[in-house]
């Protein structure tokens, strides 16, 4: 048991290893094509996001919501969903989040505030979900297209709400929450001073563990994951898969949806216009990366998070569109080698054993 | 009857081939003379596949040595392959199905004329190929129109077309009807006449005694035997497959006091009722056509009948995986029509799926999950899977059915057809139940596995369960069934007593020939 749990585990990660490595030497090559040497820009963005505290500590920030918007979407792979929509779901999460943040008075007790913020940005990003989940089972329209002309509809009708009534003046954000704060970790850890970063990491900590024991110990999640490997197989054991669509979709739509408390709640304390822009769409590259496993999910919002980070800390060297190039690079070598290292593995293994 | 003068077609010998930990072959050989038909069978798992994988240059040996009319090809691709004349005709058809007959056979090789697709040159070839083979057929029709014999005629076309002299068939009757089984047979034997060599993989005996000169048998990966067919019976050819004697027939066991027939007199109500059914296909339009039949508790009734005559659909219409336009179903008595799976279940009904793959089984879960799967209620509580409970019971279930290799936490991709079959029917002979849908329980199962299932279902049938079986292998049909009823465009063109019914009989009701109102 234990040398197969090794071997699951060198499946998972070798792969992603060499994926990266693949990454870097592409990356090589576009800072040696920059006219800059490949080893100091390295340095630079190592230094400038696990180096330092305050670099650190927008890593984990960033690595919060692509947490979020991951596992969302891992849930839906897992179900045989692709939810396409995890950006215009934490976009509703973090409004709902706000709008109840600032109706509650400013005496309600933190933890109780800070659970129904946590409720209402679920229901509010399941709620968007349902959508796409309702047209899917009752008239068979495809979630791919449903989720991505929803985020067009959800965005723009949240960006008038927005404009129209709920902005300060001079301002494109909601008011201030009254109730309902996360703290930061710089209260705990003074050394993340002035960093993002905020208790809602330990949500997305729990929300894992949450997650990981449902879609594999439950026999919700058991179901779940029968369905989305075989639908055809769950539907003639008795399982209803369209039910379990139904449930999967809203669940996806609810974690990307409480997403949305690692801004609203943790770090500037209110809703604003696109203060998650692109992390539902790399949220994918972050379940892809993953493994659709919460924590692999983890794992791989770090990496994307550090990325993210180390583009602005190279900006002095280089143009920080070579970290989102770097971002894409991985990407592609993980979707392209990942299956293929996979393969190699399993045949060097087999030479071993033979 | 090998003349040393003479170059073998095929020759492979000491063929070691491993997947991880399995050996697929270890010590296979196999050497087929020119113009010999050539049969080449063992148990599922046995490494049939894997030698021919390897010898149409799909996969490389590990070792061992491999020649082509004496010309050494060891460890050659694909391509090398097929230039020198070996077509491999797969079990599962690879067609295109919104192409025409000819532009599938052409695919790869099109006949172009200024630089386009040269659409009457490819009817022509078609044509012309089809008269020197018997194989005729329309090559102007959509490969969506054709029956499955006739897409098979299509497949073995296609590598005729790229020049196969040596032709390996993987298992080809197997979805074929008796008359178009008849008809391949007259193919084949002229193509031997005409100095072909044909390489066919099959697990029906019959077909090997009708048909081949020569036999391989493999076992476990090696090559146990290398038999002449007018020298040797079934019953030497099956025990060299497994290694022991086998019963052939289950009706012998039967005989035999194995399991004796139960009174169907013995409970008042039906185990199951249909009254009428009516199921509708989109495109097809009445696929069950008001079928109404009863099975009686300890009965088999068997349903004969070629494929896609509906029998597909009639039972997943009892399964609750169809809808029905009109009639009932009752399982004891109980109006089930308006249930949904996990209802019927309940109520007693168990399913063996035409299709394990598809249905049977998620391939991508471990045994031991796909062990409860429809049952995970009872391994559960509060919401929770119970590990061990599931554990536990994987491990006695694969026990008794003597699933291979015994690994619960192995995923069900792994293991062979036969092995997977029998995953299945742990499953939903695993418990409690009163009726029990059979589709296909054998298909594409060796010899071993298919009388370990015989016996389940007759077991079953002793216990006083209502057995409704759908086969399309008339001998398995015949032999387990106390009445047979043939399928006919939906209906049921006779029913008939299984002592009294003969292969001719049912074969004229199967195409068509006869009909009789059946009320």
């Amino acid at each position: 048991m234990s040398a197969q749990f090794r071997a699951q585990l060198e499946e998972a990660i070798i792969p992603t290893v060499i994926a990266l490595l693949i990454a870097i030497i592409c990356g090589d090559l576009l800072i040696i094509s920059y006219g800059q040497a490949p080893g100091p820009v390295y340095r630079m963005l190592l230094e400038g996001t696990w180096g330092n505290w305050y670099g650190f500590g927008q890593v984990l920030y960033k690595a919060t919501t692509l947490a979020f918007t991951g596992m969302a979407i891992a849930v839906g792979l897992r179900a045989g969903l692709f939810n396409i929509g995890a950006e215009s779901q934490i976009a509703a999460g973090g409004l709902a989040a706000a709008m109840v943040g600032i109706w509650l008075p400013a005496a309600t007790p933190g933890i109780i505030a800070i659970l129904v913020c946590i409720i209402a940005a679920g229901v509010m990003g399941g709620g968007v979900a349902a959508i796409p989940a309702v047209l899917k089972t009752k008239f068979g329209a495809h979630e791919v297209i449903v989720t991505i002309m929803l985020n067009f509809i959800v965005l723009a009708f949240i960006n008038w709400l927005i404009t129209a009534h709920l902005h300060q003046p001079e301002s494109v954000h909601t008011a201030t929450i009254h109730a309902g704060f996360l703290p930061r970790l710089q209260e705990f850890f003074p050394a993340f001073h002035g960093a993002a970063a905020n208790l809602s990491i330990l949500v997305a900590i729990l929300v894992a563990i949450a997650l990981w024991y449902f879609l594999f110990k439950s026999r919700s999640g058991y179901e779940l994951r029968a369905a989305g490997l075989q639908p055809e197989a769950a539907e003639y054991s008795g399982i209803s898969v369209h039910n379990v669509w139904m449930k999967a979709m809203i669940l996806s739509g609810a974690i990307a949806g409480i997403g949305g408390i690692n801004f609203v709640l943790g770090y500037e304390h209110y809703y604003e216009d696109g203060f998650a822009t692109g992390a539902g769409f790399l949220g994918i590259a972050v379940a892809l990366v993953g493994r659709n496993n919460p924590f692999g999910v983890l794992v791989a919002a770090l990496l994307f998070a550090t990325l993210s980070q180390g583009g602005l800390a190279i900006h002095a060297f280089v143009p920080k569109q070579i970290a989102d190039v770097l971002q894409a690079i991985v990407i592609i070598a993980i979707s392209a080698a990942v299956p293929e290292v996979r393969r190699l593995l399993l045949a060097s293994r087999k030479r071993v054993t033979a | 009857m090998t003349s040393p003068s003479v170059t073998p077609a095929i020759r492979m010998t000491g063929i070691e081939k491993s997947y991880g930990p399995v050996h697929a072959n270890s010590g296979a050989s196999l050497e087929v003379m020119p113009g010999e038909i050539h049969a080449l069978v063992g148990e599922n798992g046995a490494g049939k596949s894997t030698l021919m994988k390897i010898l149409g240059g799909l996969q490389a040996p590990d070792s061992g040595k491999m020649e082509v009319n004496g010309r050494d090809v060891t460890g050659w691709t694909t391509p090398d392959a097929i230039k020198a004349g070996i077509g491999i005709v797969h079990q599962h058809f690879m067609l295109v199905p919104t192409l025409t007959v000819a532009e599938n056979i052409v695919l790869g090789m099109e006949p172009t004329k200024s630089g386009l697709f040269d659409g009457d040159a490819a009817n022509a070839a078609v044509e012309k190929l089809g008269r020197d083979t018997g194989l005729i057929i329309a090559p102007k029709r959509k490969v969506a129109d054709l029956s499955v014999g006739e897409a098979q005629r299509v497949e073995i076309l296609k590598v005729l077309f790229r020049g196969a002299k040596i032709l390996i068939l993987d298992e080809p009757t197997a979805v074929l009807s008796p008359p178009e089984v008849k008809e391949l047979w007259a193919v084949m034997r002229r193509m031997r006449d005409n100095g072909g060599t044909i390489v066919l993989i099959t697990h029906r005996l019959d077909e090997v005694m009708d048909l081949t000169d020569v036999i391989t048998v493999m076992r476990a990966g090696k090559t146990v035997g290398k038999l002449v067919t007018r020298n040797t019976t079934p019953a030497e050819i099956a025990k060299e497959m497994v290694g022991r004697e086998v019963v052939l027939s289950a009706r012998d066991k039967m005989k035999s006091g194995v399991s004796a027939p139960v009174k169907t007199a013995a409970r008042a109500s039906a185990g199951l009722e249909l009254r009428n059914v009516v199921v509708t296909d989109p495109l097809r339009g009445r696929v069950v056509d008001n079928v109404s039949f009863m099975v009686a508790p300890g009965e088999i009734l068997g349903i004969a009948g070629v494929e896609g005559n509906g029998q597909t659909e009639l039972i997943e219409a009892i399964a609750g995986l169809r809808k029905l336009v009109s009639g009932t179903i009752s399982i004891d008595g109980k109006d089930v029509s308006y249930f949904d799976v996990a209802h019927r279940r309940e109520v007693g009904l168990t399913h063996i799926p035409e299709d394990r793959h598809r249905r049977g089984l998620v391939l991508d879960y471990s045994v031991a999950n796909n062990l409860v799967l429809g049952v995970q209620n009872r391994f559960s509580s509060g919401g929770v899977l119970n590990e061990r409970k599931i554990g536990d019971y994987s491990a006695k279930q694969v026990a008794a059915y003597d699933i291979r290799p015994p690994i619960s936490a192995a995923y069900a991709r792994g293991f062979s057809g036969g092995n997977q079959q029998k995953i299945v029917l742990a499953r939903e002979m695993g418990h409690g139940f009163t009726v029990l849908l059979a589709s296909q329980p054998t298909r594409g199962v060796d010899v071993g596995a298919i009388e370990f299932i015989h016996a389940q279902l007759l077991a079953a049938r002793g216990e006083g369960k209502a057995i409704l079986l759908v086969s399309a292998e008339l001998n398995e049909v015949m032999a387990l069934s106390d009445r047979i009823a043939v399928m006919y465009r939906g209906q049921f063109a006779a029913v008939v007593d299984a002592a009294t019914a003969t292969t001719e009989q049912l074969g004229e009701y199967m195409i068509g020939a006869k009909k009789e109102s059946v009320a």
